[in-house]
């Protein structure tokens, strides 16, 4: 029996250095390595030994004349929120078509992690992406809760990322730490989605009376307390703020306390799976039958009206304008419906292509191509070139990034769902959107 | 043998602490309690609707609870994938139910709408245990009980990604019953439907489920198979055929609270079995783990704790936001009653006393 556990131990971990070497490389070699044979033994460049000697702080990416360039997606690809993070990927993708699938005549290869949208799993998805050599770049994330937990590891890997979607006031505050030197975003700051909201439900919808619903997440609670403090600042009163774990399914005793405090309006700024079950089951509690709803970009997605049911009909969603894209925002919808059919999927897919395409422009700004093809990329410098993109024309805007790495242009709408059915949601549609814009 | 003065007072020290510490929980829940009554913030018809909320969510819980409980008493084994299955119940009842509401069949009878998917699910969730019980758990039976522990770990995740390959990571909506929708007045109490008749059906199903095991021959072999599984082989009894229908039965359980479920929350995902069988798991072991009677009374106190405790005892200490902690009311009670009960509410019945 122990002969038998010894040869098998010795048979896994022979297994295990071959599957790790893989790829016909010599088994001598540390089988860590992602990238192929290019190492220091045999040199490919046959010419005159000048090659580019990296000298940035933060090293550089090596990438052969027959690989691609690696740059990789990481959000929420699965669970109750997994359309938020598809919905992104899809602005990814296409702008890597846009580009024909190359950058510097190299083929651009796109891989995604997957970050659930808790702390966790962005911290695993960042490790697993920390130790990726051959990472270029990366797109996300998703939640602001995966980047509260992944970006220490990305920003200590040299890695810089541009997260579409990701909307927590003080992630791109000037005071926000140096765990935070490789993050940037496209995506609006909530400093002004609150007071958008704050403002729609004092002025256009005239109610005195709010109370806010939060589910634990670092985007949902901080939006809640801009909302709450705008709308005070306004003349308004906040009669009940209530929170419940991101896994709760069972609303009505919380709701229940909430209509205890008699509110016009209740605001939950939420993700999908708890945006769902309230909407559900909100009408079901005394008090609360005839309260005005309103959430925000976290449950902008079909998927809501699937979990909410009838009841999100007449509901309110605050979310980036579309109609205040500056750039060519039709055009992609066209592309959109080309490459995937049927609508758009939730709010940021426009903010994903604005973020690849600085990623590339500013890849194609300091790249150092040798003749032969081989590229070197010196992170330092990429990020660099990342924060300073000024007067970018992108789809949502132009974009300029702070030092702090906000390069959102940020006009906030909110947009009411007229239609239930979750196979009627267009908000993309010109003549019959759902949900549809009702101010500004 | 002597025990040491040092020995002595090291006990004396630690049962002290235990004590201060259930002193202290009992006066901060009493302080919470009296302050929120006498702040007057609910009115009795929402304590009606709290306690209404509990039970119903608790008889789901106490439902799967059976299952875990079963299992326990027969193997002396948590079989971890049991949510897994709960799952798998409620997937079977959304396939089901969404076939049927296309027809029109749920509108025009919804008595059967409600009782064709639950019998469906039983059956599909029976199957499934009996197939991870096969495969699982039997090639497993003599060794340590560590090692069945971690094979259901293992089966847990398979069904869950298994479900996620087929059917995808985002989560289903199961199709409401119209005439289940709004409330009945009972005792000039308005109380939701659909809470009504879960609580009745798990009842039900949970009286059903006592009556085979109290009454019937198959009950009384699975009885004496947990008793003790060698004097029960010796007695005739097909061990292995027990064991099999205890899990089938287990998951019959399960699959009805799973299409229940998703009736209340109208949501199907692949990951939706993990946190109700953690609770539900808690509430067998704090009805008594082994303990028929003991998983119903559990799941229904976990429930009710659940949904009435954040209002009625920590609005009144003053924390805010206090329904983010109603798991950590849940999981402080199993605390609790593990270290001062072990054997939990109703005791753990894993072996009666011989003469």
């Amino acid at each position: 029996m122990k002969r038998l556990f010894t040869m098998l131990s010795l048979f896994v971990v022979a297994s295990m250095m071959l599957v790790a070497c893989g790829g016909g490389a010599t088994a001598t070699q540390a089988p860590v390595m992602t990238e192929a044979p290019v190492v220091t033994e045999a040199p490919i460049v046959t010419e005159a030994p000048a090659a580019y000697e990296c000298t940035d702080a933060l090293g550089c990416v090596t990438i052969a004349p027959d690989e691609p360039v690696h740059i990789a997606y990481w959000g929420v690809l699965s669970g109750a929120d997994a359309s938020l993070g598809e919905d992104s990927k899809r602005g990814v993708e296409i702008a890597i078509d846009d580009m024909g699938g190359k950058v510097l005549d190299h083929d651009i290869l796109l891989t995604t992690e997957d970050g659930g949208c808790t702390p966790e799993g962005g911290a695993t998805a960042a490790a697993k992406l920390a130790s990726d050599t051959s990472l270029v770049g990366l797109i996300g994330s998703s939640c602001s809760d995966e980047t509260v937990g992944g970006i220490a590891a990305i920003t200590n890997a040299g890695l810089t990322t541009i997260s579409p979607s990701n909307t927590r006031p003080v992630l791109t505050d000037p005071a926000r730490g140096p765990d935070y030197d490789g993050y940037a975003r496209t995506a609006h700051s909530d400093a002004f989605q609150g007071k958008a909201v704050a403002e729609f439900a004092y002025n256009f919808l005239g109610v005195r009376k709010a109370a806010t619903l939060h589910d634990g997440s670092a985007y949902a609670e901080a939006l809640q307390q801009v909302f709450a403090d705008n709308f005070v600042a306004l003349g308004g009163e906040i009669v009940a703020q209530e929170a419940v774990a991101k896994d709760a399914t069972d609303m009505k005793p919380v709701l229940t306390t909430i209509s205890a405090a008699g509110p016009e309006l209740l605001y939950y700024p939420v993700f999908v799976a708890v945006g769902g079950f309230v909407t559900a089951q909100i009408r079901d509690v005394a008090g609360l039958e005839d309260v005005k709803i309103i959430g925000s970009d976290g449950i902008f997605t079909a998927d809501l009206l699937k979990g909410g049911g009838a009841n999100t009909e007449g509901m309110y969603l605050s979310s980036p304008d579309f109609s205040a894209f500056t750039g060519d925002y039709a055009g992609f919808i066209e592309k959109h419906t080309a490459k995937y059919g049927g609508s758009t999927l939730s709010t940021f897919h426009a903010h994903a292509y604005d973020a690849t395409n600085i990623l590339f422009a500013a890849l194609e700004k300091v790249a150092v191509v040798e003749a032969d093809g081989t590229i070197y990329v010196p992170r330092q410098a990429l990020r660099e070139a990342i924060f300073a993109t000024k007067d970018f024309k992108g789809v949502t805007g132009t974009l300029s990034c702070s030092p702090s790495g906000d390069c959102g242009a940020p006009v906030i709408a909110v947009y009411e769902i007229v239609n239930s059915d979750p196979a009627s949601w267009n908000p993309a549609s010109a003549d019959a959107p759902n949900p549809k814009k009702v101010w500004p | 043998m002597r025990t040491s003065l040092g020995e002595r007072l090291l006990d004396l020290a630690v049962s002290g602490v235990l004590w201060g510490f259930r002193i202290l929980l009992v006066a901060g829940i009493l302080i919470g309690t009296i302050a929120t009554v006498r702040a007057g913030k609910y009115t009795s018809e929402q304590w009606i609707d709290f306690v209404v909320f509990g039970i119903s969510q608790g008889s789901i819980y106490a439902l799967i609870a059976l299952g875990y409980t079963m299992v326990y008493g027969i193997l002396r084994m948590i079989n971890f994938a049991h949510g897994d299955i709960f799952m798998t119940g409620a997937f079977a009842g959304y396939f089901l139910a969404t076939w049927l509401n296309g027809t029109g069949f749920i509108d025009n009878n919804p008595v059967l709408g409600l009782v064709i998917p639950i019998l469906f699910a039983m059956i599909v969730a029976g199957g499934i245990a009996m197939l991870v019980e096969r495969i699982a758990y039997r090639p497993l039976r003599g060794a340590p009980r560590l090692v069945p522990l971690i094979s259901a770990i293992g089966a847990s995740f398979f069904l869950e990604y298994a479900f996620r390959g087929f059917f995808g990571p985002g989560v289903y909506a199961y199709p409401p019953i119209k005439a289940l929708e709004g409330e009945w007045n009972i005792l000039s109490v308005g109380i939701l439907k659909v809470q009504v008749v879960v609580a009745i059906a798990a009842f039900i199903m949970m009286a059903i489920l006592y009556f085979i095991v109290m009454f019937t021959k198959v009950g009384k072999a699975m009885r004496a198979v947990s008793e003790s599984k060698d004097t029960a082989a010796l007695m005739g009894i097909d061990v292995n055929r027990i064991i099999v229908s205890t899990f089938a039965l287990g998951a019959a359980m399960a699959g009805a609270a799973g299409v229940l479920y998703s009736l209340i929350y109208r949501q199907v995902g692949f990951l939706m079995g993990f946190t109700p069988g953690i609770k539900a798991f808690t509430a067998a072991v704090l009805g008594g783990i082994g303990n028929i009677p003991g998983a119903m009374v559990g799941g229904l106190v976990l429930g009710i704790f659940e949904s009435v405790g954040p209002s009625l005892f920590l609005e009144g200490l003053g924390i805010p936001r206090p329904y983010q902690l109603k798991d950590a009311i849940a999981f402080t009670m199993l605390v609790m009653i593990l270290l001062f009960r072990p054997s939990g509410i109703l005791g753990e019945r894993i072996t009666t006393k011989k003469a």
